[in-house]
Parts: C-alpha cells; structure tokens; sequence
C-alpha cells in the first residue's frame, strides 16, 4: 500500500466524518468544527493529488499546494464568520440554534415585519 | 465549441477592461472600507456610474459570440497563468448586473444613508461596501477562466451575501444567515473536490483546455457530480432550498433584490459553463432530465407555496425558488440526442435570457415590495387594501415586473418561452414544453393573488408611515420596464438565438396567445389562494357554490405540498436530499457511460 493510498484514505475518513457532522449535529458550533473536519479532508486529499503528480524533480506537483494554501485562507474566513454569527445570535437570543420554532416559542414572533 | 488556438495565447486588444470590471468595484470597496464615515456613500454611488460603463464597454468590444475577449494576468498562457474570458454569454450578465446593480445602488440611497446627526452608522457602512463586493464576485465568477478562480469567486460572493441578509441584526434573520452560510458551505466544497479530481486528472483547470481533455473517466463522472451538487446547494435548487425562504424574506427590500436577482445566478451561470462548455458529452441524458425534473419540481412546490403565504416578502421568495426551477430547464432542452451532448443553442440562449428577464423583474418586484411594506409598516397580503391609491407607482412597479416574469410580449421572458418551447419540440421533447407553461401560469397566479389585493378598496384610511422618495419607485419602475422591453434587444450578437423567433412580439396573435396563461393563473389564485373574503364579482353566489368544492380538493392537495415543503426545509432532511441527490445524478452520469 502506497503512502498516497494511505493519505487518500485517511482524506476520505476525514472528509466523511466531516460530512456527517455537518448534517447531523443540531447543533451550530458544531456544524461549524464538523465543516472544519471536512475541508482538512479536502486539503489532505489536495496533497494526495499533488504528490501523485509529482515530476521533474519536485517532491510534489506545486500547483495543488498553491490552491490549497487558498482553500485554507477561504476556509478560515469561512468559519469566522460562522462563528461571529453564531456569537450574535446567542448574544441577542440567549440560544444557539438553527431551528426556526425554537426562536418563535421564546416569544419573538418571526412574522414581525 | 472550441475556439481557436490562437485565442489561448495572446491578450485581446481590449482585454484589460475585464481586468477592470472585477478591480473598479474592489477598489471602490476598499475605499468605502478605508474612509468610511459619510464619504463611503459618495464614494459607493460615484463606482455604480462607472461600473456600468465598463459593463457596456465590454459588451461592445465582445467580437461575437462564440470569440471571446481574453486577457491573460501577468502575460502568462494557461495552463501555467490565469485568463479572465468574456463570451458572449458572460458579456450579457456582465452587462445585466451592472444595470442590476446600479439600479439597487439608487434605491437604496434612501434606506442606507448615514443619518445627519452620526459620523457613521452600521447598516450604511455595511450594505455599501458588501454591495460592492458582490458586484466584484459577481464579475471574476462570470469572467474567470479557470475553475479555481471560479471557487474563489463564488466564496468571496457567498461571504459578501450572507451579511446582507442580517443587516438589520434580528435574530431571525442571524439565524437565516447563519444557516445560507453553513449550507453554502457544504456547497464549496463539494465543488472544491470536483475541481481537484479534475486537477488531477488532466493537469489543469483552465476552461478551454479542459473542454479539449476531458473524457468520460470514472474521475470526470464523480467530479462532474460533486460540482453540479454543489453548485446546486449555492443555487437553492429544489430540494436544497432550506436556507433560501428566509434568507430572501428577512433581509431588507435592497438587500433581497440583489440576493435574489443576482447572487443565486452566479452559480447558476457557474452550472452552465460546467455542462455546456466544460463537458458538454459527460452529464447524458438521464442526468439533463433529472436537472429538469428537479427544476419543475421547484416550480410546483415554489409556487404552491408561494400561493399561500401571508407575507409578500415571503411570497416573493418562493416565487424565487419556482424561478430557479425553471432556469434548470434548459438542460434537457439543449441535450441533442443525435451528437448525445448539450448543445449551445436555443435552449440555452432561452435559459439565460429568462434568468436576465428574472434578475431584473426579481429586483422590481422586491423592491417595490419594501416600499409596500415601509410605509405600511407590514406587509401582510391580506391587508394590502387600498395601496394601489396611495403608492401607485410602486404597485405599477410591481404589476409590470409580474407582467414581464410571466411572458406577456414583449418581454424578455416571452422571448425565452418561445425558445425553450422551441427546443422542445424541435427535440421532441413535449414533456417540458408543459412544464414552461406550467410555470407561465402559475407566476400568473400569484401575480393576480397580489394585484387583487393592493387594488381592493381599503378598510380603513391609509396614512404612509415614511414618505416614499419618488426615485426610489423609479429605480423600481425603471427595472420592470427594463425587463418589460427586454425582448426587442437584438440578442443573436451575444447569444445563440436563431433569428426567426424575433419575428413580431407585438402582433394581435402573439399577445392572445400570452392572455390564456393569466387567466388560467386567476382560476389557480382563486382555487389555492390564502383569501379572508372571496373577492367580490357579479353572480357571485354562483361562483362560490361552483368554486368551493374544486377548492376544497385542491387546498387538500397543497396542505400536502406545504407540509412537505416544511419538512424538506429542516437541516437533517436537507443534508439526506443533499447525499440522495448526488448519489442519483451520479448514477445517472454513469448510465451514460
């Protein structure tokens, strides 16, 4: 078994735990870690794909690491400003939540223009 | 088709106005940001003007339809640099979200302005630069060359959207936020995968050289699906529409025009330079019925519910949701069975000019809606009575941007029902060709739901809570107009649009053949629409004792749609229909091959 095979592996674990975080867990910050999970996944896989390409010389084809250096400054911005809503939202509720009646049955009506 | 090679090496002559149109607003953003205060207002409206001109320059200086404007950044040739293209198709929505935006740009002066007594105020200070900022996304996503640039674009457009959504800070309207964010999300990297498999099965990223390379190879098949999904997700295509409701109710009247009349496009339009120029043979034909299938699915739940709302806002929104739905409809349109790939022609040309009679009828319609509610201080349908005596051009604004959506000659729309009802049967498909007048008739529905209400008489005196500023209505009217006459623009020299359906959109036949689907659209409002009192006609006993029974089945049959539509909008069902619709599309795919 190649270190690739190995790495494409452990991405594809990362990535799916990832994804089942993300739509199972209820709750926000959660989803957000989960989302975290998933795109190391993705950035594991970019370095699998990279080291298969490797040629002339390199360790590992280049580009794959320029989009994931990329795919990391959007991903981290991603998640600040998940988290920053969510921080206003329990700021302003008191709850974090994503469920719509559960916002309603603490007595703001939703339907308020 | 492939352009030629020479299109692939050398910046065309007028190529740095591309450069231009993504730097003009990310500099006008970064000055807002830099100076604040109560310049960023000035500052913001004196980009709009300027903005537009580089739209048209650019559509002006795009040769023809199929040659591209190109310009390579730094001089390098892909695949080792970036290249910005404008095709003919990217032109139009170039020009389209200029015109859209600034549009917004004047009618929001009224509602983000700094107020005099304040250096500087939240909203103002927010909504002008992430204005900006989604004008820039929106423009690298239509002009980027490469699938890479494309993601960067599509994130940087998502981060500039979700703000707007919470820009008046309430807790619903953090939580639709929040949850547009975290769904897109899942979107992205759905396609971030798709563009690395591709990446590394072939090399590059670059458009051009990979609709050269690509074949049909296990890695292509689940990339091309992994994308699709994903850009699905960030389009709110039925059933991954959760976050798109209240996103598009909650933010405020601006706010939701440019949500709904530009962002949910962009990864559109990143949909359909994926299947028609990136790999036209790979999706097949199961998976251009299953987009087609979803996309009439979306009509029939969007505009169900949209039937029943009690809010406009609301209403509006799902009326978006039905909209999206029939933009899909142009990917089993334009699948030629005979070469067994999408094909660039009427069906496309039909998609994308109902998306620009959209983009711009969506933002009119939203926009008079917020000055509906803002001097009513609701926007309740039901109690909508007697609006069209004290704000008539804003209901006028609204009434003409309906009348565009739904077909009516000579509107942009209209001209997209003929070229989708075209392909239908030039195709042979005669299944679509229902479904386009479905959606005609039900975005009648509606619209008749709405008019009936704000021209009733009202119940009691109606005083404006704010005076309406009249350019405000303007920049509404002036949008519906836009889409109203959007059908006498010669579009064959930017999209593929076969010359003898411009024949005559004014003749009588013509615009009796656009009357039948308001009526029909009547009849449905009056069978499944939210009514305190029947509206009152003549003979109208008879009517009500012929009309209930029918209305009785079919307000049974939506009470289904509705519960169903609640259901679909909850996280964990919507991640499950995210997995069942990849897990389908990919089959499908792969039936192909």
């Amino acid at each position: 078994m190649s270190t690739s095979i190995v790495f494409g592996l452990c991405a594809a674990m990362a990535a799916g735990l990832g994804l089942y975080g993300v739509i199972a867990h209820p709750q926000p910050l959660r989803k957000i870690l989960a989302f975290n999970l998933l795109g190391s996944g993705v950035f594991l896989f970019f370095g699998v794909v990279a080291r298969r390409g490797a040629a002339a010389g390199f360790g590992g084809d280049p580009v794959p690491q320029a989009l994931v250096i990329t795919g990391m400054v959007v991903a981290f911005c991603a998640t600040a400003l998940a988290i920053s809503l969510l921080l206003r939202l329990f700021q302003t509720t008191g709850i974090a939540t994503l469920r719509a009646d559960a916002l309603a049955s603490r007595g703001t009506d939703p339907t308020d223009p | 088709m492939p352009p030629s090679p020479a299109v692939l090496e050398a910046t065309t002559t007028s190529g740095f106005l591309l450069v231009l149109a993504i730097v003009l607003p990310v500099v006008g953003a970064l000055l807002t940001f830099a100076t604040g205060g109560r310049a960023l207002e000035r500052i913001a409206l004196a980009t709009l003007p300027l903005g537009l001109v580089v739209a048209a320059a650019i559509a002006f200086a795009t040769p023809s339809a199929s040659t591209p404007l190109v310009y390579l950044l730094g001089g390098w040739a892909p695949p080792l640099g970036v290249a910005l293209r404008a095709d003919g198709l990217s032109a139009v929505m170039v020009a389209v979200t200029a015109v859209v935006i600034c549009a917004i740009g004047v009618f929001a002066r009224a509602d983000f302005r700094t107020p005099v007594q304040s250096i500087e105020a939240r909203a103002p200070f927010a909504f002008w630069i992430l204005l900006l900022a989604i004008w820039a996304a929106l423009n690298a996503a239509f002009l980027a060359g490469d699938l890479f640039t494309v993601y960067v674009a599509l994130e940087l457009l998502t981060f500039a959207a979700v703000p707007v959504v919470s820009l008046n800070g309430r807790a619903e309207t953090l939580q639709a936020a929040l949850s547009y964010l975290l769904f897109a999300l899942v979107g992205s990297v759905l396609y971030l995968v798709g563009t690395v498999l591709l990446y590394g099965a072939y090399g590059t990223l670059d458009i051009v050289l990979l609709s050269r390379r690509v074949h049909a190879e296990p890695a292509t098949l689940v990339a091309a699906t992994l994308m699709t999904v994903g850009l699905l997700a960030k389009t709110a295509l039925f059933p991954l529409h959760l976050w798109l409701p209240p996103a598009h109710a909650g933010a405020p009247a601006a706010g939701s025009a440019v949500l709904s009349a530009l962002v949910v496009k962009g990864s559109l339009f990143i949909v359909v330079r994926l299947w028609f120029n990136v790999m036209p043979g790979v999706p097949g034909f199961t998976a251009t019925q299953l987009l087609g299938g979803l996309g009439a699915a979306a009509i029939l739940f969007g505009s169900v519910v949209a039937l029943r709302q009690e809010r406009l806002k609301l209403l509006i929104a799902y009326s978006t949701l039905a909209q999206i739905g029939y933009l899909f409809l142009m990917f089993p349109l334009a699948f030629a069975a005979a070469s067994a790939q999408l094909e660039n022609g009427a069906a496309l040309a039909g998609g994308l000019l109902q998306a620009i009679s959209h983009a711009t009828a969506k933002a009119a319609m939203f926009m008079s809606a917020g000055l509906i509610s803002a001097a009513l201080g609701h926007d309740r349908i039901a109690m909508l009575g007697g609006v069209g005596r004290v704000l008539p051009l804003s209901v006028l604004a609204f009434a003409v941007a309906g009348v565009a959506l739904i077909g009516v000659p000579p509107s942009g729309a209209y001209l997209a029902k003929e070229l989708l009802l075209g392909a239908a049967f030039a195709t042979e498909q005669w299944w679509w060709a229902v479904v386009v007048q479905a959606g005609g008739i039900f975005t009648s529905a509606y619209l008749v739901m709405v008019l009936v209400h704000t021209l009733a008489p009202a119940t009691r005196p109606l005083i404006p809570l704010v005076p309406v500023s009249w350019y405000q209505e303007a920049a509404a009217l002036a949008l519906a107009l836009c889409s109203l006459l959007l059908g006498l623009v010669a579009w064959d020299a930017f999209l593929p649009v076969p010359h003898d359906t411009l024949s005559s959109p004014l003749s009588l036949e013509t615009l009796s053949r656009a009357l039948w689907p308001i009526l029909a659209g009547a009849v449905l409002a009056i069978l499944l629409g939210r009514w305190r009192n029947w509206p009152r006609a003549p003979l109208h006993g008879y009517a009500v004792a012929i009309a209930a029974p029918a209305r009785r089945g079919a307000l049974a049959l939506v009470g289904i749609l509705e519960r169903a539509d609640v259901m679909l909008r909850q996280w964990p069902v919507a991640g499950l229909s995210l997995l069942a619709l990849s897990t389908a599309l990919g089959a499908s795919v792969l039936a192909a091959h």
